[in-house]
Formats: structure tokens, C-alpha cells, sequence
């Protein structure tokens, strides 16, 4: 099957997204580094933010496409490549991670001796919590992603050129590999770079409440790209609504799944009301940051839950799109929402700081820097996959 | 005898899935509006090719999903805070976090069984229960293998002959006239009917009944369970009576039973005298009561100033001159009985225990009022000891 047999035409983005891409990435990273200067700490906690946020949207997208080899759906293999170009954050990570190894201090209150030293919970933690094995861990789990994206990836893009279709029986393998893996790193992860903030609270739910935001944040990155794209031509004109619909549904799904994991990590806390379990919902309960928990609720559920509870939204493409911005800021505002409160130096006072705006710029241009050169690169189809046609052929 | 008969619509069968959505395309391009198309599974493009709208089931769910859910958010908290308050593990009486797993299931609920209920309603043309294509050959065929269109006869285009030609061209298989059935009501009075129920009736009745108070009761081993001897609060027929358990010989007194006179009375012309020697062992007994029962009101010091100062009705100091003047059996009165806010601890502590609380209240009343005697002794006891007793 020739890539004329499925009508795929492929055009070049052009070259002012490079630029777009470019101005971003470098403003914001001067800004950033201004930002470490003046106040390390605030900046290390706002890169925190940021960098969360690129492991939601890489290794997010990452598995959206281990999913898809894993239960074969073909409605998503036309816009496969789209979250492929978005986990090509992955091997970025190992780079991004090192200023917050260097800055560990600032951060995570366990890796001062005197407040280790001050309570027994953390004492009994250390085995745990000690920064060689906090670095081997998150290097480490890096790593068995970079892998795992280099193998899928590498197969996926293989199959542009040879059609081989033995590669994506390998990638199915690789996949049903993949999510287990995902699943207990996710939680890793989300453990040590962000419920570590505040050492003495726990939650085993954390993980998949962090899960589900990084699966919609990376579906929402996924849409906002295909729309974009499909407006101006550059994907398929058999993408159409009913695509749109099915992703938008996704989104609903998703929205639905973290309300209910963020809610019922609420619950058992509310009902138990154990002072060092509540504690962490103070923190994000006085001294301004009502507001923001407020906030939460409403942007990452009511809203997005009414909105595309409704058939139409989800068969427009307009609507679609404006969803898609919306849940990839509610994103970002949640994962400040879990980071920022543990700022212990401001005694847990709510504060805005420009840093905090400055990351993101610079971490969308990094995205848009990356998506480009690899469009440039690779087709924006996989145009080899023996289920792009009947992807291309999918009716509600 | 189809002559007599009122035609309903005219049928045809087509082969494949390509076939029945090209037919349902035409049909609607035709401009035929009543018309359906049956297949024994999904078809995908079904609903353009019909020309088909969007459902609007989607707002009968929405619609009880809703109503659902705020009548078990609003009935809960009308009975948890207004009908009947009760506070369950200290939380409020409108405590909405727990209510939303349970509104979270009914909205659930409602919304799934009011879209089959309406999708069913729909269909079956309620209250008639039975669709006229159903009693068709064309339905047993679209059941199976086959993909068929319909088209009514009540569709202002309808022209018997066109329509049959029309659909021959399409590429139909089979054509299939269906007519309407004699309308019947529910008959849901008929005898059969009237007796069925009322065999089910019996039959879950007494299986039911014989379930719970025999087939539950038939012992399989006989072991010890049945003696020959009277259990407590049982029958007997070896007393007079009747009764298993006996009353007590009249004038019985339980072991370590002690009369007390003054029950219910505030304050009895007769007080009772201590009976306990203020020794340090009864002294550690009092305090360890008096904090326990006395302290949450009256104060670790007996000074009226407590930890529950605020909360509840304060508890007085013991060290006024009134209470001082009291006698003891004054004092042991007013616990066993209560008085104004205080309630009778007659039934947690014990008659020694009281005894011993008021001695220990002397001492506390002793060491806010000390006699110069009193200080000469701690001034021995420093003495003999060599250490400062007093802290």
C-alpha cells in the first residue's frame, strides 16, 4: 500500500513555527535562569511545576500509543504519530531532570538532617528517602522509558519505508510490556518528585490520581495537535468529527475518572480525619489557597464534565479545541496545586511570582522546537501501519 | 385472507451491509420519511445513510439522571440534618462529602433504568406490546443473517406497486408484505392469566414460609443441644408457674450489697457517716476517681475552673466555705443522686470509690486552707527524710 493509495499528501509545516518555537523556548529559559538567580528555591519549585508537566504530556502520550498497539484499536492510528512526536519529550527528561537534582535542597525537606532528625516518621523513611537512592531511582526510570520509546518508536517509524507488517505485531509485544511498567513508575514518580514534598503525608492513591491527569493532559495535547493540523491540511481529509468525537470522549472519560480517584482520595481522609492526614489538605485549604482548591474542582471537573457531556462539542472542531486548551491549563494548575503549597519558607501563604508563567513558555517552546524537527523529519502518518486505512475509514 | 387485512408495510431483504446501507441511502434520497431498516448487528454509517438525526435518548437520561441525583442529595440531607438529626463519627449534620458516593450511584441509576424504560417505551409503541413486523418472516431473516428495509404505508409517498419496483431495483432478495394485526388490548384480566399469578403467589408463599420456619430448623446432628434441663427465659412445666428461671427467696441480699436510704433524695436530714480512713492507699484510690469523674468539670484541683470550662454548664469550686461546711455523707449524697447539672454516679462508681473520692476532696480542700500545724509537720517530714516533701 503507497502512501498515494491512501492519500495521505505530505506538506512541510512552515517554517514561522519554528520561529514561534524558538522565541518561546529562548525567552523563557533566560527568564528561567534569571529566576534561579534571584530566588532559587521559588524557581526550583516553579520548574518542579513545569517539569511535571513534561512528564505528563511524554510519557502520557507514550502510552496512549502503547494502548493502542495493546487493545488494536485503529480509529486513533491516523493521529498515532502526533503523540509519538509528543513523547519524543522522553529523552529530553534526562537533561531537564538535572537542575532539580542540583537544587534538591531547596526542594524536598528530607534532605535536611535537622528535620529528618526532628520526627520519627521520616527517620523511619530514610531507607527510602535519601537522595543517592532518589537520583538512581528517577535517572533510572528515565531510562526504562527512553528505552521503551526508543524500541516502539524506532518500530513504528520503520514501517513508513519496509510496510512490514511483523513490526507491528513487535510493537504490540513491546506495548503490553510498556503499561505495567508505565503503571508502577507513573506512581514512582508522582511518590517521589511530588507527594515527597511533604515527607510526613501519604497516600497510596497518589500515583493514579497522577495518572489520570497525565492520560488527559496528554489526550488534550493529542486533540488541540490533530485539530490544528486537520484545519490546515496537513493530516487526512478522511479525519473528520467523528474522530474528533471519539477523542473528545476519551477526555470525558478521563475527566470523570480523575474526579473520581481525586475524590476518593478525599473521602477516606475526610472520614478518618487524622490530623497528619489532613494536614495536607490545609495546606491547600488557608492562607489563600481556597481560591485555588476551588479552582480545582471547578476547572478540572465541573466544567470540562458539562461542557463535554454534550454530542455537539464533541463533533465540533472548534469547541473541541477550546476544551483542549482549557484541560491542558487545568492540568498545569493541578499539578501547581499539588507542588506549591509545600513552600514551607512563606509559612504555606499563597504568593504569585512571575516564575511561575515563565516555565511553561519556555517548556511549550521546547514542545513546538521538537514537534517541528521531527515533522520535518518523519511523516505526520504512519503511513506503513496495515490499520491506518481502516482507521481512516471510521464511523461512530 | 390478507385481502381483509390493512397493509402495514412492504419489506425487502438485501445480502450485505454494503447493499443495505446503498439501499437505505436511496430510500432516503427517495424521499420516503417512514421508513426502517433492520439488521442483525450494528451496521457502521447506518444513521447518515438513513439520514437520521441525533438520538434523543441522550436527554431522557440526562433528564432522570439529574432529577436522580438531586432528590438522593436533598432526601439525605433532609433526613441526616432536619428529620432526624444524628451526628455519625463527628462530622455535621449536613456532612455533603459523604452523600456523594451514594448520589454519584443513584444518578447512575436512575439515569440507566430511565433510558432502557424509554428506549423500551419507544420501541414497543407502549401500551401495544407488539411491533406488527414482528410477526413476520422478514423479521426472522434480519434476525439472522439478512439486512432488511421497511417501508410503511403511512408515508405520504406510499404507492404499493412503486414501492415494490423501487425496491426490486435496489437489489432486493425478497419482498415481503406485511400487514397490520388485529389491535389488541393488554389483557392482562384474562382468567389464565388471573389464575397464574395467583398459583405464583401460593407457591412463593409457602416455599418461602416453609424455607424460613421449617427447612431452616431441621437439626442435622443432634449432639448436645438437646438436655433435658430448663434453659434461662424458657418454659417449664416443672414449676407451678411455669417459669425456667426463679426469683429470689424474699429477702435476699446480693453479696456486698450495702442499703442505702436516700434514694432521690437532694438532701437527706439524716447524713451517713464515712466509713473509710483517709490511709494513702484509699487517698491514691480517691485521686485517681476524682480526676477520672469529678476533674472534667470540677477542675484537676477541685477549683472550678476545668478544661470543658465553656462547654458545658461550669462545675463549682469545692472550696467555697458552703462545701467545706458539708459533711461527708452530704458529699456522698450528692454523688450518688446528682444535683442541678450533675448527674448521679451512682451507677459508675462504685459505693467504696465514692468514700474514697471524698477523702481525697478533704485533702485538696486541706492543702488550699493549711493550719500552721500543717506546716510544721511538712517541716518534720522535710526533716526526717531530707528531702523537700512538699514538692
Amino acid at each position: 500500500m503507497s502512501s498515494t493509495e491512501i492519500g495521505y499528501i505530505r506538506k512541510e509545516l512552515p517554517e514561522k513555527i519554528k520561529t514561534i518555537g524558538l522565541t518561546l523556548f529562548v525567552v523563557g529559559t533566560a527568564l528561567g535562569i534569571i529566576g534561579f538567580l534571584i530566588d532559587p528555591q521559588r524557581a526550583s519549585l516553579s520548574y518542579l511545576v513545569t517539569f511535571m508537566f513534561l512528564v505528563s504530556i511524554g510519557v502520557g502520550s507514550l502510552f496512549l500509543v502503547a494502548l493502542e498497539y495493546a487493545v488494536g484499536a485503529d480509529w486513533s492510528t491516523p493521529f498515532r504519530r502526533i503523540s509519538e512526536f509528543l513523547a519524543a519529550v522522553i529523552p529530553f527528561l534526562i537533561i531537564l531532570v538535572i537542575p532539580l537534582l542540583f537544587n534538591l535542597k531547596y526542594i524536598f525537606p528530607w534532605t535536611h538532617k535537622s528535620i529528618v532528625d526532628s520526627s520519627v516518621m521520616l527517620r523511619g523513611k530514610t531507607p527510602y528517602l535519601n537522595v543517592p537512592f532518589f537520583i538512581i531511582r528517577s535517572i533510572g526510570i528515565f531510562l526504562v522509558w527512553w528505552v521503551f520509546y526508543y524500541f516502539i518508536i524506532r518500530n513504528s517509524r520503520k514501517q513508513d519505508t519496509t510496510k512490514d507488517q511483523y513490526l507491528t505485531k513487535k510493537n504490540i509485544n513491546i506495548s503490553s510490556g510498556f503499561i505495567p511498567v508505565f503503571g508502577l513508575s507513573i506512581s514512582a514518580i508522582a511518590f517521589d518528585w511530588m507527594m515527597s514534598l511533604e515527607p510526613n503525608w501519604f497516600s497510596t492513591i497518589f500515583g493514579v490520581y497522577y495518572f489520570s491527569g497525565t492520560v488527559w493532559c496528554a489526550l488534550a495535547a493529542l486533540t488541540l495537535i490533530v485539530i490544528l493540523l486537520n484545519e490546515h491540511g496537513y493530516l487526512h481529509s478522511k479525519i473528520k468529527s467523528e474522530h474528533y468525537y471519539t477523542l473528545g470522549l476519551l477526555m470525558f472519560a478521563f475527566t470523570v475518572f480523575w474526579a473520581y480517584i481525586a475524590f476518593s482520595q478525599y473521602l477516606l481522609i475526610w472520614y478518618a480525619d487524622l490530623p497528619d492526614e489532613t494536614i495536607w489538605f490545609m495546606h491547600r485549604w488557608v492562607g489563600g489557597w481556597k481560591v485555588v482548591s476551588l479552582a480545582i474542582v471547578f476547572t478540572h471537573f465541573i466544567f470540562p464534565f458539562f461542557y463535554l457531556l454534550s454530542y455537539n462539542v464533541k463533533m465540533q472542531a472548534k469547541k473541541l479545541k477550546f476544551i483542549a486548551i482549557w484541560i491542558l491549563c487545568a492540568h498545569f494548575l493541578d499539578l501547581y496545586w499539588l507542588v506549591m503549597p509545600g513552600m514551607s519558607t512563606n509559612g504555606y501563604q499563597y504568593s504569585f511570582s512571575w516564575m511561575d508563567l515563565v516555565f511553561p513558555v519556555a517548556a511549550v517552546g521546547l514542545i513546538i522546537l521538537i514537534f517541528k524537527s521531527l515533522s520535518h523529519k518523519y511523516n505526520l502518518l504512519p503511513i506503513g501501519d496495515p490499520k491506518l486505512q481502516r482507521g481512516l475509514d471510521f464511523h461512530l | 385472507m390478507n385481502e381483509n387485512k390493512v397493509l402495514h408495510s412492504v419489506a425487502a431483504l438485501f445480502d450485505t451491509p454494503d447493499k443495505i446501507i446503498n439501499a437505505a441511502r436511496k430510500v432516503k434520497d427517495a424521499g420516503y420519511t417512514m421508513f426502517d431498516v433492520n439488521t442483525s448487528y450494528p451496521v457502521h454509517g447506518m444513521d447518515k445513510a438513513m439520514g437520521l438525526g441525533q438520538s434523543k435518548i441522550g436527554y431522557v437520561t440526562l433528564f432522570f439522571g439529574f432529577a436522580g441525583a438531586v432528590f438522593i442529595f436533598l432526601f439525605m440531607g433532609w433526613s441526616m440534618a432536619i428529620n432526624y438529626p444524628y451526628i455519625v463519627g463527628g462530622k455535621p449534620f449536613f456532612p455533603y462529602q459523604a452523600f456523594i458516593p451514594i448520589t454519584f450511584e443513584v444518578t447512575v441509576l436512575c439515569g440507566s433504568i430511565a433510558t432502557v424504560v424509554g428506549m423500551l417505551a419507544v420501541f414497543f409503541n407502549l401500551p401495544f406490546l407488539s411491533h406488527p413486523i414482528h410477526d413476520s418472516n422478514y423479521i426472522k431473516e434480519v434476525s439472522v443473517d439478512k439486512f432488511g428495509v421497511v417501508i410503511e404505508a403511512e408515508d405520504p409517498l406510499f404507492d404499493k406497486n412503486k414501492v415494490v419496483e423501487f425496491l426490486k431495483n435496489l437489489g432486493a432478495g425478497k419482498i415481503e408484505f406485511i400487514y397490520e394485526p388485529e389491535k389488541q388490548a393488554i389483557k392482562i384480566l384474562q382468567p389464565k392469566f388471573i389464575v397464574f399469578l395467583a398459583v405464583v403467589a401460593a407457591l412463593t408463599s409457602f416455599s418461602t414460609y416453609f424455607t424460613l420456619n421449617k427447612l431452616m430448623y431441621i437439626v442435622p446432628f443432634n449432639w448436645m443441644d438437646n438436655q433435658k434441663k430448663s434453659n434461662p427465659q424458657s418454659e417449664t412445666n416443672f414449676f407451678y408457674d411455669g417459669y425456667a428461671m426463679r426469683t429470689p427467696v424474699e429477702g435476699t441480699v446480693a453479696r456486698g450489697f450495702m442499703p442505702y436510704p436516700f434514694h432521690e433524695q437532694a438532701l437527706p436530714s439524716e447524713p451517713l457517716a464515712n466509713p473509710t480512713l483517709p490511709t494513702k492507699q484509699i487517698l491514691k484510690i480517691g485521686q485517681e476517681k476524682f480526676l477520672t469523674f469529678c476533674s472534667p468539670c470540677h477542675g484537676n484541683y477541685a477549683e472550678g475552673v476545668s478544661r470543658l470550662m465553656g462547654q458545658f454548664p461550669p462545675g463549682p469550686t469545692l472550696h467555697s466555705a458552703k462545701i467545706i461546711g458539708y459533711s461527708d455523707g452530704m458529699i456522698y449524697n450528692i454523688i450518688t443522686n446528682g444535683q442541678n447539672a450533675m448527674p448521679s454516679y451512682a451507677y459508675q462508681i462504685p459505693r467504696e470509690q465514692r468514700w474514697a473520692i471524698i477523702d481525697y476532696i478533704r485533702v485538696l480542700q486541706r492543702a488550699q486552707n493549711p493550719k500552721p500545724s500543717d506546716f510544721q509537720a511538712i517541716k518534720e517530714l522535710n526533716k526526717e527524710s531530707g528531702k523537700n516533701v512538699v514538692n
